[in-house]
């Protein structure tokens, strides 16, 4: 059937920001879809409240909305662009969520508007457990046995009759969350009681444990002609209990015998057409008992997902792109395939290689919570890695997560007794992979590590095989006696230049120099969707140890980019965005474009975004590899990151001509004393500090320079372990946590840097890019939370609210400095403080920054393509001449008519018991982007994208501040109460708030044992908390509020500046409710009424009443 | 080592049997059921390589078995399993080939047989773990004979007739001419109420209209369908007497027994994902594959009013009713003036997807009431998809 004709316009929903369970796999289908929609000549409206997306860049649809994912904005765009059709299948749950919310408020019937894809009948049976259960039921398929429950009693009866454990699910949540196995009664009544709280609907199924069954998916389409076919099989290492988003996952499926998989791919045909997903991807999970074979359906996500995004890389075939193109019309036999051209959608990929993936953890950020591994999801990131063989792709996998392994089992051995080693078996976490390699090397059997972990024995035997290829290698004891055929089979099990170099007691490069010298080389082949059965057209390669080689040689200068590898927190989706805006504009510029990544979820490893993509690992080896066969002219390192950017030097030294800022450059950024003395040249100050190689040192320093000091050590990322010490026996403390844990001391022992703490400071972040002669400052960033919480996880504004015209020309003057003087040729991202009229440079990272998507969508300039241009050789003139660049940057040019606001995702709420407070450490998954014309409405739109802090119009504020904020806080809770909020404090602040003659209500403090203030909470009466922390006595109060409003959902604001700006957005929603306008048109009227540069004055920001901006004052949103 | 004919050579370690062999070199692309593939005797006289990257992890299960034995010459993977791990499994691939003495190479570069067969063709080829000489071996190679032009039905048929009971009650009586048949359709065709008489494949038309039959299946089978000249009469002598489904090599047999040529596909189609559109309605099987050879559908006879259908000599108006997506070749036939239908793919699957089973319940509604599904095809007027 061709494409329907009576559609001319559709909303797309995107899937908001990246919170765990929810990454950019969702800007890699719905940036897919929406170009698939403008193909097709449609009317693209988007909304989305995250901007560091490919999907939200203004030109890829008609109208992009970055506005909050909720029932009122998205009502307002709908009326505002007269949509047909809304798509909702491609932004995650979310999108999923917010569509039944739409539908049950009626506005789809009143508006008019079409559901495509999944109906909202279809979606409610999918999602509802009890619905579907009976759905499956109906057409004969097994489920396991459940029971729906309202309340805890009800859970209590329900596990006597099944036995323990038993699994909870709560309903409506992603990702699993709320979710969990309980073991016992205990267990069972606290993770009911906080089940039912996540879930929307407050109820919670609760299910017979097929806890160590084996665990499968199938992404599976179909058309509106009900032709249904399999894209990808997907096997869990990790048996049922582990949710899928954190198990170690292969495909396609290895162990499952064809009746067995022909019997799971009818059934789940038969869960489509019954759930009613007309058209689209969708993706059922199965469990199978390995003792009988028995097979049950799990559940059925009627949407694109995290697990489709991973097949559609694992196989090639497109799976967005094509549900996109079936919901408005087509059937599978008229969509082409793009890999070969000559044949069609419709077919079931064939793959000839080994996917893995491997997710990554961020325990070490959440210290205090629990790492077993639930079916509630906690991994942030993953890697996926193609190989030849299982072991030739787990390798691969392992040594893409960049946490520090080089490989199975490239590690010391174990120091646990053997009945520890056997709980740690027993108890899935992120490193029980490193127990199952010990427990092979010690000898013990595959049956019995099987019945330790519940993984297939099949799959331990391939982990066994590399423990005996590692005992055979170590062996040899010297590269010299470390044969070809040996060393052939070694790569081919996928062991690396580094990890052999371990086991030889050798260097990776002598083990390279060998390899090279006879010959032991990867070869590339394509991911074709077919095994070769058809010429493939689309160059997506992946190495192996193997014979053939299939690259075919470039006629065009070509540029290689290296991705960022895996999401994790500190180094996210923003530098996919960065990278992808590199291929996109080195492309523009005439290069024939590589990227080289690891990373499923992304767009970048989309094979349509590059000319040429390779799937490896971002390690020297497996990149060498690849420039070795391409021989690129130059390679892009500062827009991915880190990742790359370590690779630099390496890279250098090995011939590669690295593009942009030169690795000495990036050297003289990061080195202390290099920087400094810059810094000196320049007469820019910087917070003083030094580093401190034992505890003596450290205090002597700390002294020096009076606390409060921030430490942390010296060579770890993203703000890792750092902390703000307030004094001698603080530092002990930290000191003492430091020395203790092995990823924090470096190879020499402990380094510490200890650095004075500017208090009460405003931190400024500036995105430049610079040509060598111009300068072009993108944007000028001021942050809500003062000084101390990491830049990432702080609240900010562009342009600057409060900061002065001088200041703000000072700083670009810096920027200037900083850039030339490092010999920046390209993006740099410099973090300022400033205090009254002091400026500090806190640090310069001559690179692609978390803030550049931001500023590129706040301002319409996309930066990170500039800067990719300029890497290339083009000057800001040449860019300025042709038009891609303005005549003026934040600095220069007129002040916008808009403000955008980001504010950071937290997820505390997947990690109990860890408290949520900022600190210098950064823990943000995400992030969001409020745009409006006043800072409140822009502010209060920020809250709401977030989901977690959405700011109330009314209801109960609950204040309780530190002394030192006591004055703050009056005028604040004035306002709150004239706005007809009702007030409670504990009786200190009651007190004064009564005193100046606002009512406030007194509940007691938690510390005296009276529960009140927690019930209020709970029950939702309380719909914000104000609570600024000061001593460790309140911090522990403090402590068990913030626990409480996380497990309830409600916004707690920890620092005044916050309050004061979580006031004015209430004060905005107040008054003028919610407004929506796109970016293209913010930016259109950027271009037609350019008004005078004026940063507004800072005194301005004196005031504390309500229509005051945030004060230099002590800061920090808890998201 | 392997040896292709065009002298490409490609060295592994051996598992299963030593000795050497010789045959047609395919590759298959199923990702599961080398256990199927391995005892269908369509492949007898070929060398399977395998797409799927790791083989036999699932082991081998009795229940399997798509004949009594291991049929291919050779089998070439990237790497056979060591350790075996499903409930079902009975023994292992590597036992079973060393039983049944057939040669078996892991440690290949598959895919680059896959493209080298893909570009030239299947090969006659040769594995050995004895002459490990390059030259040697594709002299051999190159003196063994090519899959053209043989009958190997004989190899692999049944030396005495035999019957399969229905299970339950027996609603028809089917002879199953049998050039190779696999188990799968005997069992399939037992589940749905037919006492089954299979007759060996010297069996003439006479010999199978002596049962008095509800029905006729003839079925699938290795080697050239223009050589097994005793199937074409067979099939001639049986249309318009009874109905008639041909599956695989049994459509072939149809095609020629309808006076149609047949034609070897260049590499052929050995998967069990290859799209099938059923004309009737448009809608795409996803089907499994195993066949060299195809009906030539021009050569059917003068095109007839209705679309995608011929005029034959003797047998009325034939119909194209199934259709490669891939590759357009002719995927299924049904005669609309005699109750005969065949396809040319796997309904009965083992190994792949079992969404062709229902031309198994248009067999029975062909023997319950002479309607055949050209009925549908003309009756709905529709050509969808084409």
């Amino acid at each position: 059937m061709p494409r329907r004709d009576d559609l001319t316009s559709v909303l797309v929903l995107g899937s908001g920001p990246i919170v765990i369970g929810q990454a950019c796999e969702f800007d890699y289908s719905g940036t897919q879809a929406c170009k698939v929609l403008k193909e097709e000549g449609l009317r693209v409206v988007l909304v989305n409240s995250n901007p560091a997306t490919i999907m939200t860049d203004p030109e890829l649809v008609d109208a992009t909305y970055v506005e909050p994912l909720t029932v009122e904005a998205v009502t307002r765009v709908m009326e505002q662009e007269d949509v047909d059709a809304v798509l909702a299948t491609l932004g995650g749950q979310t999108a999923l969520n917010l569509a039944v919310d739409l539908h049950e408020a009626g506005v789809f019937e009143r508006l008019g508007v079409e559901v495509l894809g999944a109906n909202l009948e279809a979606i409610q049976t999918a999602e509802d457990r009890q619905r579907f259960k009976d759905a499956m039921a109906e057409i004969g398929l097994e489920s396991p046995r459940s029971t729906h429950v309202h309340s805890v009693d009800g859970a209590m009866t329900a596990a006597e009759e099944y036995g323990y454990p038993v699994v909870l699910r709560p309903s409506f949540t992603l990702g699993g969350k709320g979710g969990g196995i309980a073991y016992g009664p205990d267990e069972l009544r606290t993770m009911t009681a906080q089940g039912l709280h996540d879930s929307p609907v407050s109820r919670i199924l609760v299910e017979e444990s097929v806890l160590g069954w084996k665990e499968y998916e199938l992404e599976v389409m179909r058309d509106v002609a009900d032709n249904c076919v399999v894209i990808c099989s997907i096997e869990n290492v990790d048996p049922m209990g582990v949710h899928t988003g954190d198990s170690l996952t292969v495909a396609p499926a290895m162990t499952l015998s064809d009746p067995e998989y022909q019997e799971m791919r009818t059934a789940s045909f038969a869960v489509l057409r019954r759930i009613g997903v007309e058209t689209g991807g969708s993706n059922v999970q199965f469990a199978v008992d390995p003792a009988t074979g028995r097979q049950v359906v799990i559940e059925m996500n009627p949407r694109v997902s995290r697990s489709s995004a991973l097949a559609s890389k694992a196989t090639g075939f497109p799976i967005a792109k094509i549900a996109a193109k079936l919901a408005i019309g087509y059937t599978l036999d008229e969509i082409p395939n793009d890999i070969t051209r000559e044949t069609m959608a419709a077919f079931e990929p064939s793959i000839d290689y080994v996917v893995t993936k491997v997710p990554r953890f961020a325990f070490e950020k959440f210290r205090g919570t629990d790492d077993t591994l639930t079916t509630k999801m906690k991994s942030v990131g993953e890697v996926m890695a193609i190989g030849g063989t299982f072991r030739e792709s787990v390798n691969k996998a392992l040594r893409s997560l960049e946490d520090g392994r080089v490989g199975f089992g490239a590690q010391a051995p174990l120091d646990v007794d053997d009945d520890t080693l056997r709980d740690q078996l027993r108890r899935p976490t992120a490193t029980r992979l490193r127990s199952v390699d010990e427990a092979l090397t010690r000898g013990w059997s595959v049956d019995e590590v099987h019945d330790l972990t519940g993984i297939d024995p099949w799959f331990v035997d391939q982990f066994l095989q590399l423990v005996e290829r590692r005992r055979e290698l170590r062996g040899r004891e010297h590269l010299q006696a470390l044969d070809d055929e040996l060393l052939r089979t070694a790569k081919g099990e996928g062991f690396s230049d580094d990890h052999l170099a371990l086991l030889l007691s050798t260097t990776a490069s002598a083990v390279r120099a060998r390899r090279h010298d006879r010959g032991i080389r990867p070869v590339f082949k394509t991911v074709d969707t077919c095994a070769g059965e058809f010429a493939a057209h689309t160059p997506y390669h992946y190495s192996t140890y193997d014979l053939d080689d299939e690259v075919t040689e470039s006629t065009r200068d070509t540029v290689m980019v290296l991705g960022s590898g895996p999401n994790r927190i500190g180094q996210g989706v923003e530098f996919d965005y960065c990278c992808v805006h590199a291929v996109q504009a080195l492309g523009d510029a005439g290069y024939e474009t590589i990227m080289v990544n690891c990373n499923p979820e992304t767009v970048s490893t989309d094979y349509d975004t590059s000319d040429r993509l390779y799937f490896e690992p971002l390690t020297f080896e497996d990149v060498m590899e690849v420039i070795d066969r391409e021989q690129p002219i130059g390679v892009v390192v500062a827009m991915g990151g880190q990742t790359p950017l370590k690779l630099a030097r390496d890279l250098e030294a090995a011939g590669v001509t690295i593009l942009g800022t030169s690795p000495d450059a990036i050297d003289a950024a990061e080195d202390r004393g290099r920087f400094g003395a810059l810094m000196a040249d320049l007469g820019v100050a910087m917070p003083e500090g030094g580093v401190a190689h034992s505890p003596d040192e450290a205090r002597a320093i700390a002294r020096g320079l009076s606390y409060p000091v921030l430490v942390r050590p010296s060579y770890v990322l993203g703000g890792r372990a750092m902390e703000i010490v307030d004094d001698d026996a603080s530092l002990d403390t930290y000191l003492a946590t430091a020395l203790a844990d092995d990823d924090l001391t470096s190879e020499g022992g402990l380094s510490i840097l200890v650095d004075r703490f500017l208090e009460g400071a405003i931190e400024v972040d500036v995105d430049a890019v610079f040509d060598g002669t111009d300068l072009f400052v993108g944007g000028v960033l001021e942050h809500i939370e003062e000084a101390g919480v990491h830049s990432g996880d702080s609240a900010c504004t562009l342009p600057p609210i409060t900061l002065s015209r001088g200041t703000v020309a000072r700083i670009g003057e810096i920027t200037r400095g900083i850039a030339d003087g490092l010999g920046v040729r390209g993006l740099v991202n410099i973090q300022f403080a400033t205090r009254d009229d002091a400026i500090w440079c806190i640090e310069a990272n001559p690179r692609a920054s978390r803030t550049v998507p931001f500023v590129s969508k706040a301002t319409g300039v996309p930066l990170a393509k500039v800067a990719a241009r300029v890497m290339a050789g083009e000057s800001l003139a040449d860019l300025r001449a042709a038009g891609l660049v303005p005549a003026h940057d934040a600095i220069s040019g007129p002040r916008p008519a808009h403000i955008a606001v980001k504010e950071a995702v937290l997820p505390f709420d997947r990690f109990p018991g860890v408290d949520a407070l900022l600190g210098p450490e950064m823990r943000s998954t995400g992030e969001v982007m409020g745009i409006d014309t006043t800072f409140g409405a822009a502010f209060a739109k920020s809250q709401a994208g977030t989901g977690s802090m959405v700011l109330p119009s009314g209801g109960t504020v609950f204040v309780s501040v530190a002394n030192r904020d006591k004055r703050s806080i009056v005028f604040p809770a004035k306002r709150l109460a004239d706005l007809g909020f009702d007030l409670v404090a504990t009786d200190g602040t009651a007190d004064l708030l009564q005193r100046v003659g606002v009512e406030a209500g007194v509940v007691a403090k938690v510390s005296t044992g009276d529960t009140e203030l927690l019930e209020l909470v709970a029950d939702g009466t309380i719909t914000l908390i104000l609570n600024t922390p000061s001593g460790p006595g309140t911090r522990d109060d403090g402590y068990q509020i913030r626990q409480a409003a996380i497990a309830a959902g409600v916004p707690v604001i920890t620092t005044l500046s916050g309050i004061l700006a979580a006031i004015q957005g209430v004060e905005s929603i107040r008054t003028d409710g919610m407004r929506v306008t796109s970016l293209q048109q913010h930016l259109a009227r950027m271009d037609e009424a350019p008004g005078p540069a004026a940063p507004v004055d800072a005194a301005d920001s004196a005031g504390a009443g309500g229509s005051t901006p945030p004060a230099v004052d002590e800061v920090g949103v808890a998201g | 080592m392997l040896v292709l004919e065009d002298g490409t050579s490609f060295r592994g370690r051996a598992f299963g049997a030593d000795g050497t062999a010789f045959g047609e070199s395919v590759f298959n692309t199923a990702m599961s059921g080398y256990q199927e593939v391995l005892t269908d005797p369509s492949y007898r006289r070929q060398v399977v390589t395998m797409t799927a990257p790791q083989v036999g992890n699932y082991g081998m299960c009795d229940a399997d078995a798509e004949s009594d034995r291991i049929q291919v010459s050779g089998f070439v993977v990237t790497e056979a399993a060591r350790r075996v791990s499903n409930h079902r499994a009975t023994s292992t691939l590597r036992d079973d080939l060393a039983a049944a003495g057939v040669v078996g190479i892991e440690g290949i570069d598959t895919r680059a047989v896959t493209r080298a067969l893909r570009d030239h063709g299947s090969m006659r080829s040769g594995v050995s773990t004895e002459v490990l000489d390059v030259d040697e071996l594709l002299a051999q190679v190159r003196a063994s004979p090519s899959m053209e032009g043989r009958d190997l039905t004989g190899e692999v048929t049944t030396a005495e007739a035999y019957d399969v009971d229905a299970v339950g009650e027996a609603r028809f009586h089917v002879v199953v001419v049998d050039y190779g048949v696999k188990r799968r359709m005997l069992r399939l065709l037992a589940e749905m109420g037919c006492d089954v008489r299979v007759l060996p494949a010297s069996a003439t038309a006479e010999d199978v209209l002596a049962h008095q039959p509800d029905g006729v299946l003839v079925s699938n089978g290795p080697g050239d369908p223009a050589a097994v000249t005793q199937g074409r009469a067979t099939v001639r002598g049986l249309l318009g007497e009874v109905p008639v489904f041909g599956i695989c090599l049994g459509s072939q047999l149809l095609g020629l027994a309808l006076g149609a040529e047949t034609t070897k596909l260049a590499f052929g189609h050995h998967g069990v994902n290859q799209p099938v559109q059923r004309r009737r309605d448009g809608v795409v099987e996803i089907s499994s594959h195993n066949h060299g050879f195809a009906v030539l559908a021009d050569t059917l006879g003068d095109p007839a009013a209705e679309p995608h259908t011929w005029t034959t000599e003797d047998h009325g108006r034939v119909t194209v009713s199934h259709v490669n997506l891939n590759d357009d070749c002719v995927e299924g036939l049904a005669c609309l003036d005699v109750p005969a239908f065949a396809v040319q793919y796997h309904p009965e699957a083992s190994p792949g997807p079992h969404d062709s089973r229902y031309l198994f319940d248009d067999f029975a509604a062909l023997m319950t009431d002479g309607r055949t599904p050209a009925d549908t095809i003309v009756g709905s007027g529709t050509t969808a998809g084409a």
